[in-house]
């Protein structure tokens, strides 16, 4: 019993050694096993199953006489912020409970071009806001590693779909972290492309300014043929890039000889766990081994990363959220005004998480606070951006650990939004400077938690980053997901 | 300065268009506080002269406005609560009396 890559997966289906249905099935039922029977695990990593959605699609695919794509027969699963045509899309808020998607996003159109069979929407933090999942309405999902704890999120559902094999490859969006910290806790590779390279149409909004979708998978060549697949410009959205998207899973060369890779030491002096440091450590210098140059980087303003990110993410957030008013989708709790409608609808329809962020935000923004808040934080946003840009004329990559902590404990942090936010301590720089980065998994605690470290690249440079994640993954053994075995291959 | 009253909070919920409850006022009064409080340390970093970063890598490129298909008026009504969708329109709560 061995788990398949969706590249093998494929290659099973093009052989004729498995149809695309009986791979759907396989998904379905793992599905079943481990998500939904209450017998079982029950991690929840998904919302709403699309089964008859995905068997109609694998079906079709089986009769095509060509294959249709790179992801033929492959069996994806996507964050519940991704609209697919017809189906309900949650964001994880009782907000959009019975929201039905009129149209599907770019990734969508382009997943299924390629062939990929949606097999259903994952749990995530409500509207993307969160690093746990607790924020969902509809409760979290469960770590497979060990179901007391956390997933990390926001996608965490994403992240336990493809780390307790129930799907190869799934999406999910990154504003400040949401792929990169869920794949480092659940032991899966999640990636954060630059910002503009992949398509935001059909992403339901948080901060317009920060998100990006990106793939989860179980290898660094999987995730590689999935960014393939979704990344490129798009006009309907603007901020998409129209430069041509390499072959990334052509630049898997195996060697990181004589790559420069930058350790910013000075940032991880504090507040990281023990165990996760060594595991970092010991990364590191498995890096050299390889021939890889280690050098000291200094990036003096992320220290700052916090308050810049909660400050500009919650500000965008206050504005995106305002669509949420009971007249044109979504909840209506009816009123006898307008305004009184606008307020209880928004008071029913939105947790605690969002209220607290959209109350921030306004705040940052409000006359009077901006220049001190909102605009304050922008010029220390410049000030981050800047600091990479000159690092990234000495090293091709920077290399840092994914989250300062293992998965934790189901409402160890909930109740304090602070100590939450800090857990993203490494992640949220990434987003406000806009550069790609890629979380692999590095090792594990002793208590068995998977630990994560993450690339960051150079605006545009994914390449670089998925060359150096693969030469790390192919150079020793280091266990991904949770061992679980649902594309055997007897 | 960051010191967020109950008054502050009352403030920012009408702004925002939240009902919010007593508790609720009180909860996000001490919590923002606590986080302003955090990003306070912001205001150290010298920032003369630097201009205000609002994201993007400069990508984004005009294109020629060519007339397509858009959104079918049913579909854009299909999730509004109390829709007229014979009339082609949204519904709400009297405003002009």
């Amino acid at each position: 019993m061995a788990t398949l890559s969706a590249a093998a997966l494929r290659q099973a289906i093009l052989n004729k050694e498995r149809t695309a249905a009986e791979v759907c099935e396989g998904a379905l039922a793992q599905i079943e096993a481990l998500d939904r029977d209450p017998q079982g695990p029950a991690l929840h990593a998904f919302q709403s199953v699309l089964a008859d959605r995905a068997r109609a699609r694998a079906a079709a695919l089986d009769r095509q006489r060509t294959p249709a794509g790179p992801l033929h027969g492959v069996p994806i699963a996507l964050k519940d912020n991704i609209l697919v045509r017809g189906s309900v899309t949650t964001a994880g808020s009782r907000m959009l409970e019975d929201f039905v998607s009129p149209y599907d996003a770019t990734v969508v159109q382009k997943l299924e071009e390629a062939g990929a069979v949606i097999v259903g929407k994952t749990t995530c933090d409500e509207f993307a806001m969160g690093s746990s999942t607790e924020n969902s309405a509809f409760g979290p999902a469960r770590n497979p590693a060990d179901p007391s704890r956390t997933p990390g999120g926001s996608s965490g559902g994403s992240a336990v779909a493809v780390a307790a094999g129930m799907t190869p490859l799934a999406l999910g969006s990154d504003t400040g972290g949401s792929i990169r910290q869920p794949a480092a806790l659940t032991g899966v590779v999640g990636v954060k492309p630059t910002y503009g390279r992949v398509s935001r149409y059909g992403l339901i909004a948080f901060a317009s300014s920060l998100d990006q979708i990106g793939p989860f998978a179980t290898t660094v060549a999987d995730a590689a043929l999935a960014l393939e697949v979704i990344a490129g410009g798009d006009t309907h959205d603007a901020t998409s890039a129209q430069t041509p998207v390499p072959r990334y899973t052509a630049a898997l060369t195996g060697s990181v000889r004589g790559t420069r890779i930058g350790v910013p030491s000075a940032l991880l002096e504090d507040g990281v766990d023990a165990e996760v440091k060594a595991a970092f450590v010991a990364a590191t210098a498995r890096m050299a081994s390889l021939g890889a140059t280690i050098v000291d980087v200094d990036l003096p303003h992320s220290r700052h990363a916090i308050p810049v990110y909660y400050l500009i993410a919650t500000a965008e957030a206050s504005s995106n959220l305002a669509r949420y008013d009971g007249v044109r989708y979504g909840l209506r709790v009816s009123a006898p005004t307008l305004a009184s409608m606008y307020e209880r609808t928004r008071a029913r329809g939105f947790g605690a998480e969002v209220k607290r962020r959209i109350m921030l935000g306004t705040y940052a923004l409000s006359a009077g606070y901006y220049d001190a808040y909102y605009l304050k934080a922008q010029q220390v946003r410049t000030l981050i951006r800047r600091d990479f840009d000159a690092a990234f004329g000495a090293v091709d990559t920077i290399l840092m650990p994914t989250s300062p902590v293992p998965a934790f404990k189901f409402g160890e942090r909930v109740d304090d939004p602070l100590q939450m936010y800090l857990a993203d301590v490494f992640t949220v720089s990434a987003n406000l400077a806009g550069i790609p980065g890629i979380s692999v998994p590095c090792g594990r605690t002793a208590a068995g938690l998977p630990v994560g470290m993450q690339f960051l690249g150079k605006p545009w440079d994914e390449a670089t980053i998925l060359r150096c994640a693969d030469a790390y993954e192919r150079s020793g053994t280091v266990t991904t997901g949770a061992g679980g075995s649902v594309y055997s291959t007897s | 300065m960051s010191l967020l009253t109950r008054a502050d909070a009352t403030r920012i919920a009408t702004l925002a268009r939240l009902e919010l409850t007593e508790p609720e006022l009180d909860l996000f009064a001490r919590q923002l506080t606590s986080i302003l409080e955090y990003a306070d340390r912001l205001q150290a970093v010298d920032t003369t002269g630097v201009p205000p970063y609002a994201g993007g890598l400069g990508a984004g490129a005009l294109r020629d406005d060519q007339p397509a298909s858009s959104l079918a008026r049913e579909d854009a009504l299909g999730n509004a609560p109390g829709a007229d969708v014979t009339a082609g329109t949204f519904v709400v709560p009297k405003v002009i009396g």
